[in-house]
């Protein structure tokens, strides 16, 4: 599905503040399979999202999507195959036009003069209802009056309307209250099950990348350190997944964030 | 006496507020739906004057509104192609094709700063010929005034609902979002400059035939009366699209009786340009200092966490 052969990516190169961002990275993910991308902050995990999406030329390597070799291939052009999340709720609708407008755009059907028909329209409502949160009754609304998370998982759904290959979440629930991020989960759970998306996922909360999918890969300088599945990843542990990364990677983990959802996920575990 | 004399004052505002109305519904486009402040439209507005004029000077009456708006999207395809394709930051480049265009312009008129149509058949006189046999006079202007707004919102609202018109606003609104749904954001940014550019031509065009001449400064300060009239009509309409459109043209008819009325107070001519700039700027400035941009924080989220 997704081939990434040794990409490179090297931010301001030749002066003081140079920064191996991808250091030679491979990754070869499965037809519908679902990865868990767990890492410490500048591990360069978003930036691994960035290449896959072409936000930036890597500097070398290959990748390779679903057969076809996307390396050079301009970003809106790879948009068509990859639906994209971000940790931002902001960033993926248009919050001066209505919901039902984003939605229109999002699924990208008919010519460029076409006007939506009462039938996509309706079609909208009918999906919109599936979320949960009200939305179909107030497809006029502009997106801009909406909550983060009723955003989110609209988002959501204008990512994985138009049937992608590839779904990217980076962190696409850290911003939301704990209740909504719950909700937003399921829904991408739901979502991914039922259009068998192949899906990546940066979370922070190291217990939920064990939860969910079917892989969990660590990342740090650049690189993959640490690639678990099956019946091993199935015994894992939140503690037995720091002690690996100390292992692999040779320090502590030092990324506040992840030290505090760690212990929260402790608490949760005792009670 | 008196009464007929602040008709015709009226009739006169109304026509300038129409022929002017149609570079503000360009701006509506440009400045409110992909947010590019252009501002080489005082030189596309002379632009299409002078083509217009050129072509109905050569003997094309009807051809001269056409050719007006095709050299308008020719300059409005410079300025997109400067600004997507070549890097040059959105105001430089309309500055920088306003400057040419002067040159241009006066190139286009044949190395004249000044042209006179007095003898000339337009699309107005010949409307005119037609008038006068049914009695109708002077309604010239207004009746083609009319018709060149009605058919350029009527275009809008259609244009602004397709897939493509959608594409337009959220690349103003939000360019990420339009890059995700696999559209790119320089060739929605480049077709609505061209569309924009075209109206203004045609608004510079009606103006120098409707006023039998055209000078190479006619353009000059259009792009802050429009910009004023836009704003006036934003606090009047402020929401659906096709209202917006026609409040930008209640704004323009707003922003011409203002000064009509001060014309009558003796203002003296030359002031124009000040009063269009100190409306943009209280227009631009007053919900600023009031809001303090609070809108931005529309629906109450927490600042974003960059992300590495």
């Amino acid at each position: 599905m997704l081939e990434i052969r040794d990409i490179w990516k090297v931010f301001n190169p030749g002066t003081p503040d140079e920064k191996i961002a991808l250091n030679g990275l491979s990754l070869s993910v499965g037809d519908g399979e679902f990865i868990s991308i767990i890492g410490a902050n500048g591990a360069g995990k978003s930036t691994l999202f960035n290449a896959i999406c072409g936000t930036f030329q890597v500097d070398r390597g290959s990748i390779i999507l679903d057969g076809a070799n996307v390396t050079r291939t301009p970003e809106h052009v790879r948009a068509k195959v990859i639906g994209r999340l971000f940790q931002d709720p902001m960033k993926g609708s248009a919050p001066g036009m209505s919901i039902e407008e984003n939605l229109i755009l999002a699924a990208g059907r008919g010519g460029w003069l076409s006007i939506s028909s009462p039938r996509e329209r309706a079609g909208f409502r009918d999906r919109l209802a599936l979320l949960g949160m009200g939305l179909e009754d107030r497809m006029k609304a502009p997106v801009g009056l909406l909550s983060g998370g009723q955003r989110q998982a609209l988002t959501l759904m204008m990512a994985t309307m138009a049937h992608p290959k590839l779904l990217l979440l980076d962190e696409h629930t850290a911003a939301l209250d704990p209740g909504t991020a719950e909700k937003v989960l399921k829904l991408t759970t739901k979502i991914v099950a039922d259009e068998r998306l192949t899906c990546l996922m940066i979370t922070h909360n190291m217990q939920s990348a064990l939860d969910l999918g079917d892989r969990t890969i660590m990342m740090d300088g650049g690189n993959i350190v640490f690639d678990t599945r099956g019946e091993e990843r199935k015994r894992l542990t939140v503690e037995g997944l720091l002690e690996r990364f100390r292992a692999s990677s040779g320090k502590k983990l030092d990324n506040d964030r992840m030290l505090l959802s760690t212990a929260k996920d402790a608490s949760r575990g005792m009670k | 006496m008196y009464f007929l004399d602040f008709l015709g004052l009226c009739q006169t505002a109304l026509e300038l507020a129409l022929f002017n109305s149609l570079t503000v519904l360009a701006l509506y486009l440009s400045y409110s739906m992909l947010n590019v402040c252009d501002l080489s439209t005082d030189g596309c507005y002379t632009l299409g004057a002078a083509v217009g004029a050129m072509t109905a000077l050569a003997g094309y009456p009807v051809i001269s509104i056409p050719a007006a708006m095709l050299a308008g999207m020719v300059s409005g395809l410079v300025t997109a192609v400067l600004q997507t394709r070549m890097g040059v930051n959105s105001l430089l480049a309309g500055i920088v094709v306003n400057t040419g265009l002067y040159s241009v312009n006066i190139a286009v008129m044949g190395g004249s700063s000044l042209k006179n149509l007095n003898k000339t058949a337009t699309v107005f006189t010949m409307l005119k010929d037609r008038l006068k046999s049914a009695g109708l006079g002077n309604l010239q202007n207004l009746i083609i005034g009319f018709a060149a707004v009605a058919l350029v919102i009527l275009f809008l609202s259609f244009f602004l609902r397709t897939r493509m018109g959608l594409a337009i606003r959220a690349t103003g609104n939000n360019p990420d979002m339009v890059r995700s749904s696999s559209i790119d954001p320089r060739f929605t940014t480049t077709v609505g400059l061209v569309i924009s550019n075209a109206f203004t031509a045609l608004s510079g065009c009606l103006m120098a035939q409707s006023q039998k001449s055209v000078t190479v400064d006619i353009g000059s300060g259009m792009v802050t009366v429009a910009l004023a009239s836009l704003l006036i009509g934003g606090v009047i309409i402020r929401r659906g699209i096709t209202r917006r459109a026609v409040g930008a043209v209640l704004g323009a008819f707003i922003f011409r009786l203002v000064y009509t009325v001060a014309l009558r107070f003796h203002l003296p001519t030359y002031m124009l340009k000040l009063v269009s700039s100190v409306i943009v700027l209280a227009a631009l400035s007053i919900p600023y200092l009031c809001g303090k941009g609070s809108k931005k924080h529309i629906a109450g989220l927490p600042a974003p966490r960059g992300g590495e």
